[in-house]
């Protein structure tokens, strides 16, 4: 591989890598203060206990985002120095106010919250962590801004003399039409994300641990279990609701995306919508394919009948319009990580909607039969499953723009930073693989540890045995 | 002034806040296995900067924001042309914050110790890297036309050769102690008991060690012997006023040498943001690397409603914690 090829995949691998953790910070921010708020409002005990322990998570999950979102906001002059110099007028005030603003916000009120719990009064105290979570979600607007003028150039103009954009509008930039449906959608993502992992947790202590029925934290995994299911649902609604938005609005601004989603090479009147094919992404013909009729026009703008144009036009069009060149992107990838990205989301939705059912009026989960069984063995891969939706989706619509960087704009090729040389950005690579490999493992073991403490004080030890126990606030 | 100017200034206070902040708690993570026996007096060095190292770090994103805000031209040739030490920098970066943030959350001796050796270890190698860095690029970088290093035959030397120049190896050890020095007045009043007395005792030290890179700098020409005179005197002026007892004015006095220091190297080349060693026209400057003014005026609205905010809060933070922390019994 040479130095762009590196950089490239250097550019996922930390991304998508940060993104396991940026949307799980998001949900249990707010359902920290969710949670916190129901406990001052009923003054139920249950509730204080849920919120220490999504707050712990929250502040494990934060940290890890924390330490590679800094990776994000260098890595755009460390292996791309040409596109900042191209786009830093307008990418710049989008990573600088998010910086100032929000980051700020959450990294100073996270810290005073978790260690406020005896120095602040009620309600500033529960005022703190919806700053937290108010602030994750107008950081994710303003850099879903950013990753918008890639998908979608707004706002801006070209410098006559140096080539390069300016930025015209900030308003605009905020208010790019892909944002808006963009937005919404990773929001939705995030919360099934939260919610999946609270399901698994509350499940596996409710109803699959030993002994889990008849201890004294029951009830409470039990409501848990029950928050994340709920969440998780109404979150897969939204994500569908969303998704359908986006779509349209890509449609329209990135139609070769959509047929790269479809492998439709050429353009159609009624198009179906392919479940999935075996073969025939290359632009052969699928030797078995599953297909809906009309979905895909239905779809794409909301009419039966409407003509979606093909891949193979789009080509014949791009060269007109921007000259000479490959401008389809790598469609087996396309299609894919589309159709897994459905897939897992669905999956999570369809699991929630079933733990929500069985364990309606007190019932627990497991029961005799086949479907409690598999529900309880599917608990531990459950977390994942938004995970791997998040991550084929982002992969889907960052691989389907290629190979444009900024849309019709500026291309990848022409944006990697020209000084730089494979043994570097190898180096860098293996460093950032192993030290977030070494990550993963500490931050996993630490889920698993937290899940696994009792969340009130059993009340047969001798009291205050246990300093960190022994005081309100939480030990560090 | 015009506002490129004035974001320039903005950018050396986020440089300032940084190194000052982050200074003392690079200082806390190293110092906490020195000052503190035992795991009680280790968790109370550490407690002393628990909750607010975060708001701290972000000094920095707001810097690196900023610049490619303002200058996106400054930060693209700074970063792609000290690639591999700013890589070492997010990676030291990551091991720190991972170990402050999770030592607490396991009741567990020996993974309190790991947390903590994690801890002083990253916290020296960055504050030694950030010195390196500062050091490095104040003497300039080979830069060609289009602000860029040139490629030397694929090596790993072209971003890591600018690490063994004098400044670079001045800069380290000058980075290690005065984050040291930070470290051990704040401490000193941010704590009670035995920690206290030892961060006290070290400060007069640490100023005395800090003679050295102060020498050596004098000797290689990067500091004017006026500079090197005030040095000193603020150093003597440290060392009594920790000796006397006089706490917060040690932290003070060392937190306003390290802010000199900052925006001495910062402003020293003005309106050279960058300079090229190759050649003169080469280097990066205030007017070449600004944004438009649209994007100039973009977050200079953001700025004056949000930064005023955000330092508001940061006191507002450390006045919530501003109670000395105790040392906590160790349970049996």
């Amino acid at each position: 591989m040479d130095t762009l090829d590196l950089s490239r995949l250097q550019f996922a691998v930390v991304t998508i890598y940060h993104y396991f953790f940026v949307p799980m910070s998001i949900a249990l921010a707010a359902l920290t203060a969710g949670l916190q708020t129901a406990w001052r409002r009923t003054g139920k005990q249950h509730y204080r206990d849920l919120t220490m322990l999504v707050g712990k998570l929250l502040m494990a999950t934060f940290a890890v985002g924390i330490v590679t979102g800094l990776v994000q906001e260098f890595q755009f002059g460390l292996s791309w120095s040409e596109f900042a110099r191209f786009y830093g007028d307008v990418f710049g005030p989008t990573l600088a106010i998010e910086g100032m603003l929000a980051f700020f916000l959450e990294a100073t009120f996270l810290g005073l919250w978790f260690f406020g719990w005896d120095r602040l009064g009620p309600r500033l105290h529960l005022a703190t962590i919806w700053i937290v979570a108010v602030g994750t979600v107008i950081s994710a607007f303003v850099i879903l801004a950013a990753n918008s003028f890639m998908q979608n150039p707004v706002a801006y103009g070209i410098d006559p003399e140096t080539g390069r954009a300016r930025l015209e509008n900030f308003g605009d930039l905020l208010l790019n039409p892909v944002n808006l449906a963009a937005f919404p959608h990773t929001i939705a993502g995030a919360a099934m994300t939260g919610g999946a992992l609270l399901l698994t947790i509350g499940a596996w202590r409710a109803w699959r641990s030993p002994g889990a029925q008849a201890h004294r934290d029951h009830t409470s995994w039990r409501l848990l279990a029950r928050l994340g299911a709920w969440v998780s649902l109404i979150a897969g609604m939204a994500v569908a609701i969303t998704g359908d938005l986006l779509g349209k609005v890509m449609t329209q601004v990135q139609p070769m995306k959509m047929a790269a989603a479809e492998a439709l090479y050429a353009t159609e009147s009624g198009a179906p919508f392919s479940i999935f094919a075996l073969g025939g992404a290359d632009g052969g013909e699928p030797f078995f394919s599953l297909d809906i009729p009309y979905l895909l026009s239905i779809l794409a703008t909301g009419d039966p009948t409407a003509t979606v144009q093909g891949i193979d036009e789009l080509q014949a069009q791009y060269v007109d319009l921007y000259g000479p060149g490959n401008y389809i992107p790598w469609v087996p990838v396309a299609y894919w990580s589309f159709r897994l990205m459905i897939g897992t989301g669905m999956l999570v939705a369809a699991i929630a909607a079933l733990v929500l059912w069985r364990t309606r009026k007190m019932r627990p989960l497991q029961g005799s039969d086949r479907l409690g069984r598999v529900l309880l063995a599917s608990l531990p891969v459950l977390p994942l499953l938004p995970l791997a939706a998040n991550t084929f989706g982002w992969i889907f619509t960052e691989t389907a723009r290629q190979p444009w960087l900024a849309f019709g704009l500026f291309f990848t090729r022409d944006g990697v930073s020209p000084g730089l040389t494979e043994a570097e950005v190898l180096a860098s690579l293996l460093g950032f693989g192993l030290l977030y490999g070494i990550l993963a493992v500490i931050w996993t073991r630490l889920v698993l540890h937290l899940a696994r403490l009792d969340l009130s004080p059993d009340p047969e030890a001798p009291a205050a045995a246990d300093p960190d126990r022994a005081t309100s606030a939480p030990s560090y | 002034m015009d506002l490129a100017t004035v974001w320039f200034a903005l950018i050396v206070l986020c440089w300032v806040l940084f190194f000052v902040l982050e200074g003392f708690d690079f200082g806390v993570g190293m110092l906490a296995p020195i000052l503190g026996r035992g795991s009680g007096q280790r968790g109370a060095a550490v407690r002393t900067i628990g909750p607010v190292w975060d708001g701290n770090e972000v000094w920095l994103v707001a810097a690196i924001g900023v610049t490619f805000a303002a200058f996106p031209d400054w930060y693209a040739a700074l970063l792609s042309g000290m690639y591999l030490p700013f890589v070492l920098i997010l990676l030291t970066l990551a091991v720190r914050g991972i170990a402050l943030e999770f030592r607490g959350k396991k009741d567990d001796g020996g993974w309190r110790r790991r947390c903590d050796l994690a801890l002083a270890s990253s916290s020296l190698a960055a504050a030694a890297l950030f010195g390196a860095v500062f050091g490095a690029f104040s003497a300039g970088l080979p830069l060609g036309t289009g602000g860029e290093i040139a490629a030397t035959g694929g090596a790993l030397g072209r971003s890591l050769a600018g690490l063994g120049s004098p400044a670079a190896l001045v800069g380290a050890v000058t980075g290690v102690l005065l984050a040291a020095l930070l470290g051990a007045t704040y401490l000193s009043l941010r704590t009670t008991g035995p920690v206290r007395t030892r961060a006290r005792a070290l400060a007069p030290v640490l100023a005395g060690l800090l003679l050295v890179p102060l020498g050596l700098a004098v000797l290689s020409g990067q500091l004017p012997v006026a500079g090197a005179a005030a040095a000193i005197g603020a150093l003597a002026l440290i060392a009594l006023l920790a000796r006397a007892g006089r706490e917060a004015l040690a932290f003070a006095a060392t937190a306003l040498m390290v802010a000199a220091l900052t925006v001495t190297i910062l402003v020293a080349d003005f309106p050279v943001l960058l300079a090229s060693t190759l050649d003169p026209a080469w280097s990066v400057t205030v007017s070449g690397a600004a944004a438009s003014p649209m994007a100039l005026r973009t977050i200079s609205i953001a700025g004056i409603v949000v930064l005023p905010g955000v330092i508001a809060y940061q006191v507002f933070a450390y006045w919530v914690f501003r109670k000395r922390v105790a040392s906590e019994p160790v349970p049996t």
